[in-house]
């Protein structure tokens, strides 16, 4: 069993690669024919229905990396499941004890193997990078000072011309507040289409994480940290929010949804809000882009966080009728946000 | 055969024999004698000394006042009560008499059938037999929870258990599973072979390898106590602001996982130092089986990496305790600080899930493919390549926590390069079959399934270290997926196929093959039937560890729990095999190599003597010479030795 004869062991380690040919053609015609079948049929058959959809600009730019990465995977496990098949059933001992030859490598498979696995993965971190800054972050935290960012941005509050809309995260709910809008805090999320949206993500307490996954927005909530993330969405619909980050005991039920509605749909929903909460907004503390508690069991520490200027211009496409003065001069209050 | 040219690691007149260094044996009567009831004693004196002295100190003191919790007096009495345990089972006998200049004497184990199984034994064989079965006890714990959590998610809203009560069953099984399963290959297998396969008569620390198994009992019974105080709430990662936030039930989990890391610790430590040290004359590095060096660069992980979870759990533990705030943004801490030291340990540690794996299939397939292992040298470099690069990547857990936005890139590119050695490592496990004469036995069944499942697992990683898709996928049901497959899927399929492959070494008989056939179909279909569809579920929208999920999500989520049933009956097939074979049905014949196996570990007999080997053994060939006309991989030119007096340090 263990001890083939060696002088029949030297033959066919002589002539190793003759008896390979054979073999690796016909297991590389049925990897061949089978990709050629299947990867066009992910890409544009599977591709379009791959979450998380196309509502908007960062789904759709997700949707295509799922796309393209499930297109460059199914090739390498078509090889893989191929090869397994082929030697199941070509490469089996039965019950006999007889040696396999003894091939301790194959220098040109093995540099290739390599080789192609380095084309790949360098491929992957190009495109992966490329899809990552065009789209402004694709979608994810990218901290308090992103650098890839959308027309229209700017460090300072003042020059901002992009639609803020800050995710407050607290054991278990999400708010929201819009400082746009005279900073009044909702619990309902609408955001007009079409529209340049940047959302400030913060906690209150622990780390959550909001999702929003038909928007394709991910960015944990920091306590004491703002978060940001862009996004654009090309129609309008409801949309999922969840916490995807523990955050303690009702954390399954930190859900709730979101909504895409047009410009002027929002320009009326937001007034309305603004007008349903007006003996509420001046008890609120002064918007900030994160809440830290106060000894006296409020929740804004105004030494510690920078107030922007809250006379933020609203975006172009949606005019809003409230002046967005109004909380300026308001004290810290001690009482909690909503 | 040209012994001169030998790398003679261990000189031939190695005077370290496979028992205890002491000179004096004495006799004692049975009970006088540590074993695991005066452990038990001792744990419980130790853990009253140590609540009393935690009352003593802060008794006065509440986090919140008025909730009858007292984290100092909790983890004071786990940490006494685990001293108390060591010191029962007599692990400060022999330090302590050295250090008081005493000499330490040994009662002779001659008579000790089973009761040495119970004891501090620093018989490696012994020890590595303690460690599967403790391993499977809490292999077994750990996935009656996942069996409790699947009947949960039957229905999308509650109604089993009330949220904290299913966040309680989710934390306890990720943290027995990520935690204990780090040694659930390293321990067994790592202790009882490795010194066979490499020609020695014992591990280099016999008192530090049994001291790193006893510290598991420990660290088991502190985690699962954490149910009888409340529990912890944040899973098995542990995120501070949470954690510090968590009832006492926390604290069990802080000091378990200490406990486990510090275990970690000494495992790895005795393996390298062992691999190192003790290789018989003959056993040059490139003839070292490619299992052992999986154990060089897991234990190097372990080394490297645990210490770091070691401070964390200590840094986590003062912030509960005597309140340093070092999580606590407020007063000048970071919430990040616990994700970043946390994954610097933790991602090291999911290749310490994998790698032992791909040891145990890249020892297995030539055995049962009859052909040597393809490109032995580059997957050894495919092994390091995997271990240092662990070490770079463990921001990806952080990519959108909006630390280091710009760093992401990087982090990716490191991440995916990973991708490169473990390629190397699966191109050695495949390329083994070709042109073989296969042999689809029960442990080369549980190999190829592994490699399929981990193929799987692999592929999805793609999609998690892509920050853009990533941002789907980051948090859902589609990472728990992933890492499923890759430890799940590849690292316990080939647990199981060594545990088929070196039963009959550890007890002469090899488990039943039919039943051992139905045992991986089973556990195959079912595996894939249950962690498929979490793919799916994950990126339409479902987080991972939540109660309540969307309504359409509920026929794959069902789905999924049934077939989370029939992967535990599979598993019961298994200990249904296993008690047969060993207990029930013992005319099976004793076998000596049932495989056929070239190891090293194969030339030891049944029942293995103290020393290993008959004299020392000569390495002249390789591990994996199938076909090349290599004549047996040792030989014994001392001969027939006398075996040593089994005996154990009092």
């Amino acid at each position: 069993m263990m001890s083939t004869a060696p002088a029949g062991a030297t033959a066919s380690h002589s002539s190793s690669s003759s008896p390979d040919r054979p073999h690796l053609v016909r297991l590389i015609s049925i990897w061949v024919v089978l990709s050629a079948i299947l990867t066009p049929v992910v890409y544009f058959v599977w591709g379009p229905h791959m979450p998380p959809g196309t509502m908007t600009d960062i789904s759709r730019s997700q949707q295509f990396d799922n796309r393209v990465l499930g297109t460059v995977a199914t090739p390498v496990v078509l090889f893989i499941w191929t090869y397994f098949g082929y030697v199941l059933k070509y490469f089996r001992g039965g019950s006999s004890t007889e040696d396999g030859p003894p091939i301790k490598g194959h220098l040109a498979f093995q540099t290739g193997w390599l080789v192609t696995t380095t084309v790949v993965v360098l491929s992957l971190f190009v495109f992966g990078t490329y899809e990552l800054v065009s789209p402004n972050g694709a979608g994810t935290g990218s901290g308090p000072n992103p650098i890839w960012v959308p027309a229209g941005y700017s460090a300072t509050a003042k020059d901002n011309k992009i639609l803020q809309v800050q995710v407050i995260g607290q054991q278990w709910r999400w708010t929201f507040r819009y400082p746009g809008y005279s900073g009044v805090e909702t619990t309902q999320l609408e955001i007009p289409a079409n529209t340049e949206i940047q959302f400030n993500v913060t906690s209150l307490d622990v780390i959550h994480s909001f999702w929003a996954q038909q928007l394709g927005v991910k960015a944990d909530a920091n306590p004491g940290e703002n978060n940001v993330a862009f996004v654009n969405s090309n129609h309008t619909g409801n949309f999922d929010i969840k916490c995807s980050e523990l955050c303690g005991t009702l954390h399954g039920a930190m859900i709730s949804t979101g909504t895409v509605v047009s410009p002027t749909d929002f320009s009326s929903w937001i007034a309305n809000q603004v007008q349903v909460h007006a003996a509420d907004i001046p008890l609120l503390p002064p918007y900030a882009l994160s809440y830290l508690p106060t000894p006296d069991g409020g929740y804004y520490d105004p030494g510690q966080d920078p107030v922007p200027d809250t006379s933020v211009p609203s975006p172009s496409t949606s005019a809003s009728p409230v002046p967005s003065t109004s909380v300026g001069g308001t004290p810290a209050a001690p009482a909690p946000s909503s | 055969m040209t012994i001169e040219t030998v790398d003679v690691a261990q000189p031939l007149d190695s005077t370290q024999p496979g028992g205890p260094d002491v000179e004096t044996f004495v006799t004692r009567s049975y009970w006088r004698q540590p074993n695991i009831v005066t452990g038990l004693i001792g744990a419980v004196i130790g853990y009253a000394i140590g609540h009393w002295l935690g009352n003593a100190i802060a008794g006065s003191y509440q986090q919140v006042v008025g909730n009858g919790e007292n984290n100092h007096a909790l983890t004071l009495g786990y940490i006494f009560g685990t001293i108390g345990w060591l010191a029962g089972l007599g692990v400060f006998y022999y330090p302590l008499r050295k250090l008081l200049g005493y000499q330490p004497q040994a009662v002779e184990e001659a008579d000790r059938k089973v009761s040495r199984y119970f004891r501090y034994s620093l018989d490696h064989k012994v020890v590595g037999v303690q460690y599967l079965m403790a391993m499977f006890v809490y292999f077994f714990v750990a996935g009656l929870f996942a069996l409790v959590i699947r009947s949960e998610l039957l229905s999308p809203t509650r109604h089993l258990l009330a949220p904290d009560t299913y966040l309680e069953v989710v934390g306890e099984h990720g943290t027995m599973m990520m935690m204990m399963m780090t040694s659930v290959i390293l321990g067994p297998f790592g202790n009882y072979l490795i010194p066979q396969m490499i020609g020695s008569r014992r591990m280099a620390f016999p008192r530090l390898e049994a001291l790193s198994f006893w510290l598991t009992p420990a660290a088991f019974t502190v985690l699962i106590s954490s149910f009888i105080v409340g529990g912890f709430p944040t899973g098995w990662t542990g995120y501070a602001p949470l954690s510090v936030q968590a009832k006492e039930g926390m604290d069990s989990y802080l000091v378990a996982f200490g406990l486990m890391a510090t275990s970690m610790i000494l495992l790895g430590m005795n393996l390298v130092v062992t691999v190192v040290n003790y290789r018989a004359p003959g056993m040059t590095w490139t003839r070292v089986p490619l299992f052992v060096w999986a154990m060089v660069v897991t234990s190097l992980l372990m080394v490297l990496a645990a210490p770091i979870l070691v401070v964390a759990t200590y840094m986590a533990l003062m912030d509960r305790t005597v309140q340093t705030a070092l999580f606590d943004v407020n007063h000048g801490g970071s919430s990040f600080l616990w994700q970043n030291l946390f994954w610097f340990f933790g991602h090291p540690e999911v290749y310490i899930l994998a790698l032992p794996g791909f040891g145990i299939m890249l020892e297995l397939l030539p055995v049962f493919a009859r052909k040597p292992a393809f490109g032995y040298r580059t997957t050894v470099a495919g092994f390091f390549g995997v271990g240092t690069l662990s070490f770079f990547v463990w921001q990806h857990h952080l990519f959108d926590s909006g630390i280091n936005p710009d760093m992401r890139p990087v982090v990716m590119f490191t991440t995916e390069l990973i991708s490169i050695p473990t390629g190397i490592v699966y191109l050695a496990a495949v390329g083994t079959l070709w042109r073989g004469r296969l042999r689809l036995t029960v442990p080369a069944l549980f190999c190829l399934g592994g490699l399929f499942n981990f193929l799987i697992g692999g592929i999805s990683g793609v999609f998690l270290s892509d920050v853009p898709a990533d941002g789907v996928a980051h948090g859902s049901f589609f990472v728990m997926s992933h890492f499923h497959y890759t430890i799940m899927g590849g690292y316990m399929f080939a647990f199981f196929g060594g545990v088929y492959y070196w039963l009959p070494k550890m007890i002469g008989r090899r488990l039943n093959d039919r039943l051992g056939k139905f045992h991986f179909w089973a556990m195959f279909i079912a595996f894939n039937s249950t962690f498929l569809p979490l793919f799916a579920i994950g990126e339409l929208g479902m987080p991972r560890r939540v109660f309540e999920y969307a309504k359409r999500l509920q026929s794959l989520n069902d789905w999924v729990s049934i077939s989370a049933y029939v992967l535990g009956l599979s598993l019961l097939i298994f200990v249904y095999n296993l008690l047969k074979s060993t207990i029930i049905d013992t005319r099976v014949p004793l076998e000596q190599n049932p495989w056929e196996s070239r190891g090293l570990e194969w030339m030891v007999p049944y029942p293995a003597p103290v020393d290993n080997f008959p004299s020392t053994p000569i390495v002249v060939s390789g591990p994996y010479e199938y076909g090349t006309g290599a004549g047996p991989m040792a030989v014994f030119p001392g001969g027939e030795a006398e075996p040593m007096k089994e005996s154990v340090v009092l």
